[in-house]
């Protein structure tokens, strides 16, 4: 896997200095709007807007207060008659004379997201699953015609059937259910993960199977204990470019969902506060929206690797 | 332990016939090797037998049990594979568990018969190792014992020991070897190694394109092939061919050769005129003066106790094995006489042998008979 195994002679150290340089020139530059995300999420609001853009600010989790709940201003009078604020959020509202009225929409949406996501990515594997295993060790009639009509699918953009999707949906009563964002996202991510899962199946020789069938078992046992096991690294990459595709979608969900199906990502921007957008809380929203795919790819960072580079690397 | 019949055994892939017509009977407890160059159909029927390939035709019969069209897992046999097809994610004793694991055997039981097994080929210390490290003898191994620790009807082995340095291979024959004069297990072994096959087996199939062409003892196929395919297939160097013209005669005992008469075993079938070839083994050839069969010495290849000399007689290159300590020199005129009960005729057009007394009581071979 190492740029040894490619090339006879060793890089010298000034080319691997240049190539340092490089990538970490690279890495800063797609940093920095996460960075800044990360950073406006710390801020108040004037702060967030303020001119010129303040890099060094005292930390509030305000942005995190505003994210979670929502809010009604009331008089000073009012204000001062309640009980002592009992936590930050309650003590920094009160500032803006405002109190917390109620938890806001972003925790159902966020889970919504996380049920969207991962039930389609589960769907989506389990079936390309099944579907590569089944093109890579049968005779399927015309297999190459239906692997091409699979791959077909993603020859257009998807939002390119937005609008029939839309109508087909109204009628099924579909609209705006997990259900439905479940079935669409998996119906756009089986033909990645059937081609990215026959390519990894293939790889593994059937004399595993052949032997497990031999020894007493059925085709789906000797599936299940020797197969699987082995086609773990590519099932992992194959969830992980799914689950990042459902994870981020935006057309779909903002076309589809407005209300108990609404995903994250349509929801994040129609964060409103006072007098306009409330950034540091739309920022807030951004960041914890990022680290379940952050903790999903860390985790699988190798076998992600390993789906990227696929079929290039061999044992 | 069972006998493994196989009738009128046909497989095509497509157009392609890849075995035609097999026919043979391994007896239980027998060593049945089945030899043939690349490409011959030997994985093909060995597949056929385990049932990981439907026949287009003919019968297979385990223990008198028709089992042609049953499932693998139905067959009570074991597969040893080229590669060996050890789990990489399975230690040694789960490897050699598995098969165990899917009769639903008790824990306590499997850990028995795996710990037994192991030490039978001294491959206990391994148990807990992962197969993944092994060195090639020591995968040989679990992969045997993987097989043998299910008590399988039969083994089947596709070129077990195809991929070991040649060191290896002679130790893991003569294991196999002494494996099998403990248990006793019915066995087909494929291999295109003639010296695998001779030193192994009970009983040799010889298979050229699809066809079984001699079915026999290691001893009946070296000394009598049924066909010219064979006679070239083994021994090391191969049989010679000297052709010779004329019709054949029931009761003949002579030939005439490049103007020399020939002294053959009696001849038991008559032939019109025809293309023949007489075959002769290097260690049958003699070099005598008084021979009216002429040539010259062409280059020695020395071996120790025996040489190789290439002889050239106007009818091509001959070898002959020879004493080591005959002095030859090159170019040197040699007559040529042959040992009469040792030689085999052939018809050249089909490449069968021609009946003769030498041949009596050997079976016939299979393939063009
Ligand atoms: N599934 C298949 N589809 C088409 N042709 C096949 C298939 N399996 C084998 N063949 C062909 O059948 C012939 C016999 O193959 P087989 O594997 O039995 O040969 P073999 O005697 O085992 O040779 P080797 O010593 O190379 O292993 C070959 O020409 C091969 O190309
Ligand atoms: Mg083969």
């Amino acid at each position: 896997m190492s740029a040894a195994a490619h090339s006879v002679v060793e890089p010298s150290v000034t080319s691997k200095r240049v190539a340092a340089a490089l990538v970490v020139v690279y890495a800063v530059i797609s940093m920095i709007p996460l960075f800044w995300i990360f950073a406006t999420s710390f801020k108040t609001p004037p702060d967030s807007i303020a001119y010129p853009p303040k890099v060094l600010f005292t930390p509030s989790i305000e942005g995190y207060c505003n994210l979670f709940t929502t809010r009604t201003r009331q008089t000073p009078e009012y204000i001062n008659s309640l009980p002592p604020a009992t936590s930050f959020c309650d003590e920094t509202t009160r500032k803006r004379n405002m109190v917390i009225a109620g938890p806001s929409n972003f925790l159902p949406r966020f889970v919504n997201s996380l049920v969207i996501a991962f039930g389609s990515t589960f769907c989506a594997v389990f079936l390309g699953t099944l579907a590569a295993y089944g093109f890579s060790r049968f005779k399927v009639p015309l297999a190459d015609d239906l692997l091409f009509f699979i791959l077909s699918t993603r020859m257009m953009p998807p939002i390119a059937v937005a609008i029939p999707i839309y109508l087909m949906y109204r009628e099924l009563g579909l609209s705006d259910t997990a259900l439905g964002m479940i079935l669409l996202y998996t119906a756009v991510n089986v033909s990645l993960a059937v081609w990215l899962l026959k390519g990894f199946i293939d790889e593994i020789p059937r004399e595993y199977e052949e032997a497990a069938m031999i020894d007493g078992y059925t085709r789906l046992q000797a599936f299940r204990k020797v197969v699987l096991p082995q086609a773990t690294t590519g099932i992992a990459a194959t969830a992980i470019f799914c689950l990042i595709f459902a994870w981020n979608e935006y057309a779909f969900a903002s076309l589809l969902t407005s209300g108990t199906a609404q995903t994250a990502p349509p929801f994040i921007p129609t964060i409103i506060g006072e007098g306009g957008q409330d950034w540091p809380a739309v920022a807030a929203g951004t960041t914890v929206f990022l680290v379940p795919i952050l903790v999903f790819t860390i985790l699988l960072r190798k076998q992600l690797l390993r789906g990227i580079t696929f079929g290039a690397v061999r044992k | 332990m069972a006998e493994i019949r196989v009738q009128s055994l046909r497989k095509e892939f497509g157009s392609f016939v890849a075995v035609q017509d097999s026919n043979f009977v391994v007896n239980d407890g027998e060593f049945f090797v089945m030899l043939g160059p690349s490409g011959c159909g030997k994985t093909t029927t060995l597949r056929m037998i385990a049932g990981l390939e439907l026949p287009t035709g003919g019968q297979i019969l385990l223990g008198g049990e028709d089992v042609t069209m049953l499932r693998a897992r139905e067959r009570d046999i074991a597969f040893v594979f080229q590669l060996f097809a050890l789990y990489p994610h399975m230690n040694v004793r789960k490897n050699m568990g598995f098969p165990l694991l899917a009769q639903g055997m008790p824990k306590a039981e499997i850990k028995n018969r795996v710990e037994e097994t192991a030490k039978l080929l001294r491959i206990d210390h391994l148990l807990d190792r992962p197969v993944s490290g092994l060195a090639g003898g020591d995968r040989q191994r679990v992969a045997l014992g993987r097989a043998i620790v299910r008590r399988p009807k039969c083994f089947l082995m596709d070129e077990p020991l195809g991929t070991l340095d040649a060191e290896f291979r002679d130790l893991m024959v003569h294991e196999l070897r002494e494996l099998h004069n403990r248990i006793h297990a019915t066995t087909v072994y494929v291999t295109h190694d003639q010296l695998e096959a001779m030193s192994m087996a009970d009983k040799i199939a010889v298979m050229n394109r699809g066809l079984i062409e001699q079915f026999g003892t290691p001893k009946e196929i070296y000394d009598h092939p049924a066909t010219m395919f064979v006679a070239d297939f083994i021994g090391s160097p191969p049989m010679n061919f000297l052709k010779f013209g004329g019709s054949l005669q029931k009761g003949a005992k002579e030939i005439v050769v490049q103007g020399a008469n020939v002294a053959v075993p009696e001849v038991r079938e008559d032939f019109a005129a025809a293309d023949f070839a007489l075959g002769v083994r290097p260690e049958h050839i003699r070099f005598d003066d008084a021979s009216k069969l002429r040539g010259s010495i062409y280059g020695t290849e020395y071996l120790g106790t025996t040489q190789i000399v290439a002889v050239e007689t106007a009818d091509g290159m001959l070898k002959a094995r020879v004493p080591a300590d005959i002095q030859l020199r090159m170019g040197e005129p040699v007559g040529l006489s042959f040992n009469p009960q040792r030689l085999s005729l052939f018809d050249k057009a089909s490449g069968r042998a021609v009946h003769t007394s030498a041949r009596e009581g050997v079976a016939r071979g299979a393939a063009h008979g």
